[in-house]
């Protein structure tokens, strides 16, 4: 019914608008056709000028009201993050003056010059002074701000700094699969075509490698100050890592694997407290279209101490033993409900 | 460069000559509206298809919007209207990723390359060098009709059960290629890719044609500095078009290998856990496509806003009253574009894994474009210095696509470095940057186009007020929608989302989201306005009764007041000056056909 409304409304003002229309090319007529042009190029010529000041008005009353809700009011929550915050105020403040200072000329210039009997056009064909200015000043800003996203660029792409934690990331439709390399500090062997329920990532049980890996699902944790290093990869279509706290992302490519590496600054507990909301989490998002599930291909990152991450890691089974039961050295002898106990805790926990 | 146009001015001549005159061809509807041969109703053909296509599309980004405005809400007329995709009135995810896919695809394709250089090229390249028409008007006609033939089988591709392909319009494989990845990557894929096969296949015709045409048919005495810059932005997209269409070609061929007969071009290591099963592809390359896609895709958005840039050049000055400033340096700035459009493509790919240092390379090539963009800006800036504007409905669209170009093009210069295109990538910020930059803008600068060519087109004139109208609403409604969405990309709030409120991240914009949707519907209402007075004016508009109505300098002004097939009775005239005479000397405006008075001063 509301619908019916809604259509009969938008019909009656189109109607108004059409009749209007008419009524001022009738009235051109009456006025002659020139009278009645040169009051529309008033009308126009005050619009454009109203236009710049309500446009500049809604630009700042846009950032009074949404500013607060974007992530630049808090900290990067990496250290190579700082470095985009950094870079995106330069690259702010040189856009905005170019932006403000052109879009008042160009609106300034169409009120000013409209259409006057007394004014004769100035014949200005080209002038190779002022071209040359703004071939080159608008060079050389450029040139500072490839410079400044290149030494950034460089630096959130070289290698990760020795001693950082390595942890595999694998999207697939949808969610995605994490890794850890054991106490070996080394990821054993995988194949594709391994890969069934119980083997998420296909690791090769034969490598002796991979028989500490631990493979998990739904949240990573991450330890604080220590930088740490994704190795990322697809099981199917192309994802994206976007880590947007930390203000990095990384495709995840199917047969190409990636990496990407970053220091987290805070751990959750204290985003919760800077940003003061109770809920918050280092959501990680798809950010490359994979399916009708991609809106919801969330995983989630926890960031703790180095003791909190011990604890929780002790209490990670390596994904070996879950699917060979019989290889746990600790089922072999009694006392099997202690170490579930043990398990249970940190579960728990998150 | 300008020695290589002075050699190509000698090498102009008359092609139909004298033969032409008056002699009337018996046509027949058939011959007339339907397989029609002459670019004027073939440049009509492709702009009322583009019209049909940007109708569709935009009723599809509305029905998106509503999803993301009301994602909680439930509507039954949308599931009478959608049926099983959208059961209980509410749009499925399935129905809401192939609307944003088939609305990108539309209007990127079928709108704004078709609809916009399709009309333009055809309408106003014979008009304006001096022609009777296109080198080739039966490769010209088969260029629209493969461009109606892709549109046919892109709409049948609705229709199918397993639903149209609904992977972004970029269409990337694994997934664009795996029908068991996604029901849309099933029958909907295949007809995407033999309907944009077609669409290629399309612009290729076109394309040769309009660089033949301008090459060798311009009259005695255009030279190719003595042309608009309409027809120069006309000619770099036509070139840009013909080196970048074959790659994305080559890059569907390999698609159709990859799904139908057992490649593994893009396809390596994957499991697909819908059917339980790992395929045997190895060793292929998924980011060899996006190398292959943006090849054309980023030439592409320059095909897209090139002949916006000459059509607002021209009709700045013509409305200035006043010579385009720095014709030159315009030439020069389209040609810089139309190379570095070629160098730039893979700032699309930088959170792919690509090498960092070619990363680099490619950040410093982007970055470069800001250059002639710039120089573009100041320039028409400059040109409504002192100008005695008269602000036409098409005029007004030309400041606009000004104000639009430059809001979104500085974004580009954020998008365009590689370290802040990290956090950005893929976040509302590029919808906002690319919907502004290369969508309304260019979109504007059609619109400013058929407000300005209607007269020639259809012999009278587009209700004005019904104009101003349409223009104000749709500025004010262009930067409300786009403009908070930089602040939902500063969020980190990733695009092709069917649904914020599961996170915590992004659900703090549920209130805009509503908002942008509200206006986009407003808007939407408001090109039906457009729709119906360019629909309404064909038949019942005021009758144009002056041959030159605005005072122009260019040929176009010289046919008769409605040209029949050959444009002009009798000769073609001769041009004996640059297109940008106006208050030349105190004169207000000097034709392109005046030759050079005795005592001019020397400029042009």
């Amino acid at each position: 019914m509301s619908m019916f409304l809604i259509i009969a409304v938008v019909t009656l003002i189109f109607i108004v608008i059409f009749q209007i229309s008419k009524a001022s090319e009738y009235v051109a007529v009456l006025k002659g056709a020139e009278a009645s042009r040169k009051q529309n190029n008033k009308i126009n010529g005050f619009l454009m000028i109203a236009f710049l000041v309500l446009g500049l008005i809604g630009v700042w009353y846009c950032n009074e009201l949404y500013y607060g809700k974007t992530l630049l009011p808090y900290p990067s929550a990496s250290k190579e993050g700082e470095k985009v915050d950094e870079m995106l105020w330069v690259t702010l403040a040189v856009t905005g003056i170019v932006f403000i200072i052109t879009q008042i000329l160009l609106f300034w210039f169409a009120y000013k010059y409209q259409e006057s009997d007394k004014r004769k056009p100035f014949y200005l064909p080209h002038n190779n002074k002022l071209e040359v200015i703004w071939t080159v000043v608008p060079a050389i800003v450029l040139a500072v701000l490839v410079v400044i996203g290149l030494r950034n660029w460089f630096l959130f792409t070289s290698d990760a700094p020795k001693g950082a934690m390595e942890v595999e990331v694998v999207g697939k439709q949808f969610g995605w699969i994490y890794r850890y390399p054991g106490k070996d500090k080394t990821f054993g062997k995988k194949y594709f075509k391994n890969i069934d329920g119980t083997n998420a990532l296909g690791l090769l049980w034969d490598d002796k490698a991979g028989q500490d890996d631990v493979v998990l699902e739904g949240t990573m944790y991450i330890v604080k100050d220590k930088p740490v290093k994704l190795i990322i990869g697809s099981r199917d279509v192309i994802h994206d890592v976007g880590l947007t706290h930390f203000r990095l992302k990384m495709d995840a490519v199917p047969g190409t694997p990636t990496t990407m590496w970053f220091t987290p600054k805070y751990t959750t507990k204290e985003m919760k407290e800077i940003t003061g909301n109770p809920n918050f989490a280092y959501e990680i998002s798809c950010d490359q279209m994979c399916g009708n599930g991609h809106y919801s291909m969330k995983g989630v990152i926890e960031v703790v101490t180095q003791e909190e991450f011990d604890a929780w890691m002790a209490g990670k089974k390596a994904t070996y033993l879950v699917a060979f039961p019989d290889k746990d050295p600790s089922n072999a002898p009694a006392k099997p409900a202690a170490d579930s106990a043990k398990i249970a805790a940190p579960v728990a926990k998150m | 460069m300008a020695t290589e146009a002075v050699l190509q001015a000698h090498a102009t001549h008359d092609v139909h000559g004298d033969h032409h005159h008056e002699h009337h061809h018996h046509e027949t509807f058939i011959t007339k509206y339907v397989f029609s041969q002459d670019h004027k109703m073939i440049a009509k053909q492709f702009l009322i298809t583009g019209m049909v296509w940007a109708v569709l599309g935009g009723l599809m980004s509305v029905l998106f919007r509503f999803q993301l405005g009301y994602p909680d809400a439930t509507y039954p007329w949308l599931e009478d209207l959608l049926g099983k995709w959208a059961e209980g009135g509410r749009i499925t995810p399935a129905a809401y990723y192939a609307l944003v896919t088939t609305h990108g695809t539309v209007l990127v394709f079928f709108v704004l390359t078709a609809g916009l250089s399709g009309t333009f090229a055809n309408f106003l390249i014979p008009l304006q060098i001096g022609a009777r028409d296109m080198a080739s008007p039966f490769m010209n006609m088969l260029s629209y009709w493969f461009f109606l033939a892709a549109s046919i089988v892109m709409l049948s591709s609705l229709f199918v059960e397993t639903g149209p392909f609904s992977g972004g319009w970029t269409a990337y494989p694994p997934l664009s290629a795996l029908g068991d990845a996604s029901p849309g990557s099933k029958t909907g894929m295949d007809l995407w890719l033999i309907s944009m096969a077609l669409f290629v296949v399309s612009s290729l015709l076109g394309g040769l044609n309009y660089i033949a045409t301008v090459l060798n048919m311009r009259t005695k005495g255009m030279s190719m500095t003595r042309m608009p810059l309409t027809i120069w932005a006309l000619f770099f997209t036509a070139i840009l078009g013909v080196l970048s269409f074959p790659v994305l070609f080559s890059g569907f061929i390999l698609l159709i290998f990859d799904r139908n007969f057992g490649t593994s071009f893009y396809l390596s290591d994957i499991y697909l856990a819908g059917v339980e099963k790992a395929l045997p592809n190895e060793g292929g390359s998924a980011i060899l496509y996006q190398h292959l896609f943006w090849f054309l895709g980023h030439p592409e958005v320059y095909i897209i806003l090139l002949p916006a840039m000459g059509m607002v050049s021209e009709i700045l000055s013509v409305n200035s009253r006043k010579p385009i400033f720095g014709y030159m340096a315009m030439i020069g700035s389209l040609f810089a574009i139309a190379i570095l459009a070629f160098l730039v493509w893979a700032h699309h790919m930088f959170v792919t894994g690509l090498n960092p240092f070619l990363g680099s390379i490619f950040v410093l090539l982007t970055l470069l474009i800001a250059v002639p963009s710039a120089i573009k800006v100041f320039n028409w800036l400059t040109t409504l210095w002192r100008g005695n504007i008269r602000f036409t409905p098409a005029m007004l669209f030309a400041i606009g696509f000004v104000s639009l170009f430059i809001s979104g093009g500085l974004t580009g210069i954020w998008l365009g470095n590689s370290a802040l295109d990290i956090h950005l990538h893929d976040t509302y910020f590029v919808i906002a940057h690319f919907h502004i930059v290369m969508g309304v803008a260019s979109m504007f600068g059609m619109f400013a186009g058929i407000y300005h060519w209607y007269p020639k087109m259809y012999g009278r004139y587009l209700n004005n007020t019904m104009g101003y109208i349409h223009f104000w609403a749709t500025l004010a409604g262009a930067y409300l929608i786009f403009w908070p969405m930089h602040y939902e990309g500063l969020a980190g709030m990733p695009r092709r989302y069917y649904d914020y409120s599961i996170w915590e991240s992004f659900k703090q914009f549920a209130e805009l989201n509503r908002f942008i949707s509200t206006v986009a519907m407003i808007v939407f209402a408001v090109q039906l306005l457009f729709l119906f007075n360019f629909f309404y004016s064909i038949w019942k508009g005021r009758k144009v009764r002056e041959q030159n109505p605005y005072n122009a300098t260019t040929l176009e002004w010289t046919t008769p007041i409605n040209p029949g097939h050959g444009n002009w009775v009798g000769e073609i005239p001769e041009v004996h000056r640059w297109a940008y005479d106006y208050g030349k000397d105190g004169k207000e405006f000097i034709s392109q056909t005046t030759p050079i008075g005795a005592d001019e001063s020397s400029h042009h």
